[in-house]
């Protein structure tokens, strides 16, 4: 059979192949430009591809059918960079809850709020604000026009800032696609408690990199307010953890 | 080198057409950068805020910081000083510098040349002074080695004795630098270190030994000594730049306007900045350059006292851009400008820039705070707000959005730090806080099982259990879980702002969890966990 012959035939020494690696490796760029990115929280690096924000890409975050949670999201995606010394703007996010902003993570001080500019002049303010900001977190609440979206991603992708979308109503389709199909809080009930913690899980599909479909369980945030993961991505079925060993707190003592 | 300074008093307000006699400030980011001789006689100095200046003089003309229009003003000014020397350098609009030993020595000495420069000076800005409340600002000459020194001896002479020109003889700057104050060095932090040290006027420092003063204090140190010695900044051991560095563009078709000749600026003054800087350089001096389509050439230097970065340069482009092009008829070019192009006229070895450890790039926010001005100019000063933390129970107040216009983005601000509220604030709902906060509280109702509404008693009670709640007008939505009443009563004291609110968390069996505050019996929601 021909695939039979095709493995039967001897390839080159390994010798040769480990230095032609070698080689490649030497003459790599230190990076590409699509390389490079923004980080991200630790919990939110198994939900984007290549574990960071591409720049130039554009990221959409929503909740399905009405699940909560896509803002907090896009807060935590933007945290990590914001934090590293990145700013942030947020065009027609009015009602923003800047609180949540700053337990999330995210570095008021370098965190600037525009407000909704009119469909005619969305194109230019966002325009100008690629120029300058590494993050733009965008709602598309009172509409843009088909052509002002592709021209802004065009741009953003030459200036290699990231774009997040938060809620629908966005004529381009973006990059990696995060929906929120489920949340629950937890530590609150009838009359008991408080909203303490949130388990939320997003799908993440998208295109390129991003095509192969992804779920991850989070903590949006968890009891300790940090955002976590719950468990492993689902295409990796998630290792057994072994019990934890029972902590010795005295020293060992002989006996008889 | 020995150096001539004209200075013009308080240039911003002349330039913005005020009267010096009229109480007027020009503000930048909240505070005073000039004020006229009648502001100051209120009490109104610079870095003062726009608030404490105001109350000082409650008639106070509050202007804005337009480099450019100054900039465009004083373009009359320098082309007057061609008549006396073909080469003049803009430090800052107001302020102009030359080196004089040719001229000195055509026009028959210092004190020939100063008189001269001084009454070409105020001639052309009779000249400029055709408009409605043009009043000619005291102009002020000042001879001695060294820029540094002859701007001293220009702001001397201003000093209240009457004289127009100061001429500190040749050799003579370090014994008329001595007596003066270290704050005219403009470098607060290092002056305040110094003063500390019991070390006051500029005859203090000099006295140091040099090599002492480098080593503690660096090459800022080593710059202010020789400042302060009457010497020039650094050793003039200045390399001539080769010719391969001036950029240049042409322009089709030739621009009569700013915008389209400045949009091609800033390319060009990048390209320019990205020379230097792969040969390690910097310049401290630039020479703009401008050719019209009728052939006419158009040349002027700026100088800075650091190293010029891609954006000073861009700026400075612009600025003499305008000064060009929108000046009187008389300056203005006869045709459109068919060429620009840039030279570094002095290039010293650059000194890098040390980065922030943890990524504080003082570049982003420097680009952050273009691109919100450039917001600002489509859709007005209100649209931009940056946040600011103050003390509150309330998510909505907690932190509060102060207008973007009124703070400098580029320096530190500790307003947008947690550590700013030192209070506890008992009563504040439990972290985590509502990813959605309403501007505009939505109504809400909230019924039992029984479908009668849900009330808080005055002991804080719920009257039942709400089964269902309903947002807007919305669908009636089920009830899972729910957290509160949490009651809130707030400035009890004061009849006129007293508040009495219940606060009650509500996950719904489908959608987000709410916040609900019931107020005056009715519920709204006033923010939301997305």
């Amino acid at each position: 059979m021909r695939s039979g012959a095709v493995s039967t035939t001897p390839g080159p020494p390994a010798a040769d192949l480990t230095d032609l690696a070698e080689l490649a490796e030497r003459v790599r760029p230190v990076t590409l430009s699509r390389e490079q990115r923004l980080p991200v929280l630790p919990a939110l690096q198994d939900l984007v591809p290549g574990a960071g924000l591409r720049r130039g890409g554009t990221v959409a975050v929503s909740g399905e059918g009405g699940v909560g949670g896509a803002t907090s999201l896009a807060l935590a995606l933007v945290a990590e960079a914001s934090r590293a010394g990145s700013w942030v703007a947020a065009v027609g996010l009015p009602s923003l809850g800047l609180v949540a902003a700053d337990e999330l993570g995210v570095a008021l001080e370098r965190l600037v709020l525009v407000a909704a500019p009119e469909r005619e002049a969305w194109g230019s303010v966002a325009a100008a604000l690629v120029d300058g900001f590494d993050c733009l977190v965008l709602s598309a609440e009172r509409g843009v026009r088909p052509g002002d979206a592709r021209r802004l991603v065009a741009r953003a992708r030459e200036r290699g800032a990231v774009l997040v979308q938060v809620g629908g109503g966005w004529p381009e389709r973006a990059d990696v696609d995060l929906r929120i199909t489920r949340s629950r809080w937890e530590g609150i009930e009838a009359g008991h408690g408080h909203l303490q913690a949130r388990k939320v899980r997003v799908v993440q599909s998208g295109r390129g990199e991003a095509a192969r479909p992804r779920r991850v369980d989070l903590w949006l945030p968890g009891p300790a307010g940090e955002v976590e993961v719950v468990a492993a991505p689902s295409p990796v079925p998630a290792p057994a953890s072994s019990p934890p060993r029972p902590r010795r707190d005295r020293p060992l003592r002989a006996v008889s | 080198m020995r150096m001539l300074v004209v200075h013009c008093l308080d240039w911003p307000i002349v330039a913005a057409g005020v009267p010096l006699d009229v109480p007027a400030a020009v503000f930048h980011a909240n505070r005073v950068v000039a004020s006229s001789p009648a502001a100051r006689a209120e009490g109104v100095v610079a870095h003062q805020r726009r608030r404490e200046a105001q109350g000082r003089c409650s008639s106070l003309v509050v202007l804005a910081h337009d480099p450019a229009r100054d900039a465009r003003a004083f373009e009359p000014v320098a082309a007057a000083l061609d008549a006396v020397t073909p080469r003049v350098e803009l430090a800052t609009p107001g302020q102009v510098a030359f080196p004089t030993r040719g001229p000195s020595r055509f026009f028959g000495g210092d004190e020939a040349l100063a008189a001269r420069t001084r009454s070409a000076v105020v001639a052309a800005l009779a000249g400029v002074g055709d408009g409605e409340g043009w009043s000619s600002p005291p102009v002020h000459v000042g001879v001695a080695d060294g820029a540094f020194a002859a701007g001293l001896a220009a702001q001397v002479a201003l000093g209240g004795r009457g004289e127009e020109v100061r001429v500190v003889p040749p050799g003579g700057s370090a014994a008329f630098l001595a007596p003066l104050p270290l704050a005219t060095l403009g470098q607060p932090d290092l002056v305040d270190v110094l003063g500390r040290l019991g070390l006051r006027t500029l005859g203090d420092l000099a006295g140091l030994p040099g090599p002492d003063v480098l080593a503690r204090f660096g090459a800022l140190g080593r710059e202010v000594w020789r400042l302060a010695r009457g010497l020039d900044p650094r050793p003039p051991a200045l390399a001539e730049p080769p010719p391969d560095l001036t950029v240049s563009v042409e322009l089709d078709p030739p621009a009569d306007t700013v915008a389209p000749a400045a949009f091609l600026a800033r390319g060009l003054a990048e390209e320019l900045h990205q020379r230097l800087w792969a040969r390690g350089s910097a310049c401290t001096r630039v020479v703009i350059g401008a050719e019209t389509e009728h052939g006419e050439h158009l040349e002027r230097v700026w100088r800075s006292e650091g190293a010029l970065t891609a954006p000073a340069i861009a700026d400075r482009l612009r600025w003499q851009l305008d000064g060009w092009l929108q000046g009187s008829a008389r300056h203005r070019p006869t045709a459109g400008i068919s060429r620009l192009w840039l030279a570094p006229d002095e290039v010293l070895p650059a000194g890098g820039r040390q980065l922030g450890f943890w990524g504080s790039d003082a570049a982003t926010s420097d680009r952050a705070s273009r691109a919100v001005a450039r917001v600002q100019g489509l859709l007005g000063t209100g649209s931009v707000a940056v946040p600011e933390w103050r003390g509150s129970r309330d998510p909505a107040t907690q932190i509060a959005l102060v207008e973007a216009e009124a703070v400098d983005l580029t320096a530190d601000r500790p307003g947008a730090g947690r550590a700013r509220v030192a209070s506890p604030w008992p009563g504040r709902l439990p972290i985590p806080s509502p990813a959605r906060v309403h501007a505009e509280p939505v109504a809400a109702d909230v019924v039992d099982a029984a479908g009668r509404a849900v009330r808080v008693s005055g002991r804080g009670e719920l009257s039942s259990p709400p089964a269902r709640m309903s947002v807007g007008g919305g669908p009636w939505v089920e009830v899972v879980a729910w957290a509160g009443p949490w009651p809130l009563e707030e400035r009890w004291w004061d009849g006129a702002t007293a508040r009495r609110r219940a606060r009650l968390q509500i996950v719904p069996a489908d959608g987000p969890a709410r916040l609900l505050v019931l107020e005056h019996g009715r519920w709204h929601v006033t923010a939301t966990y997305d």
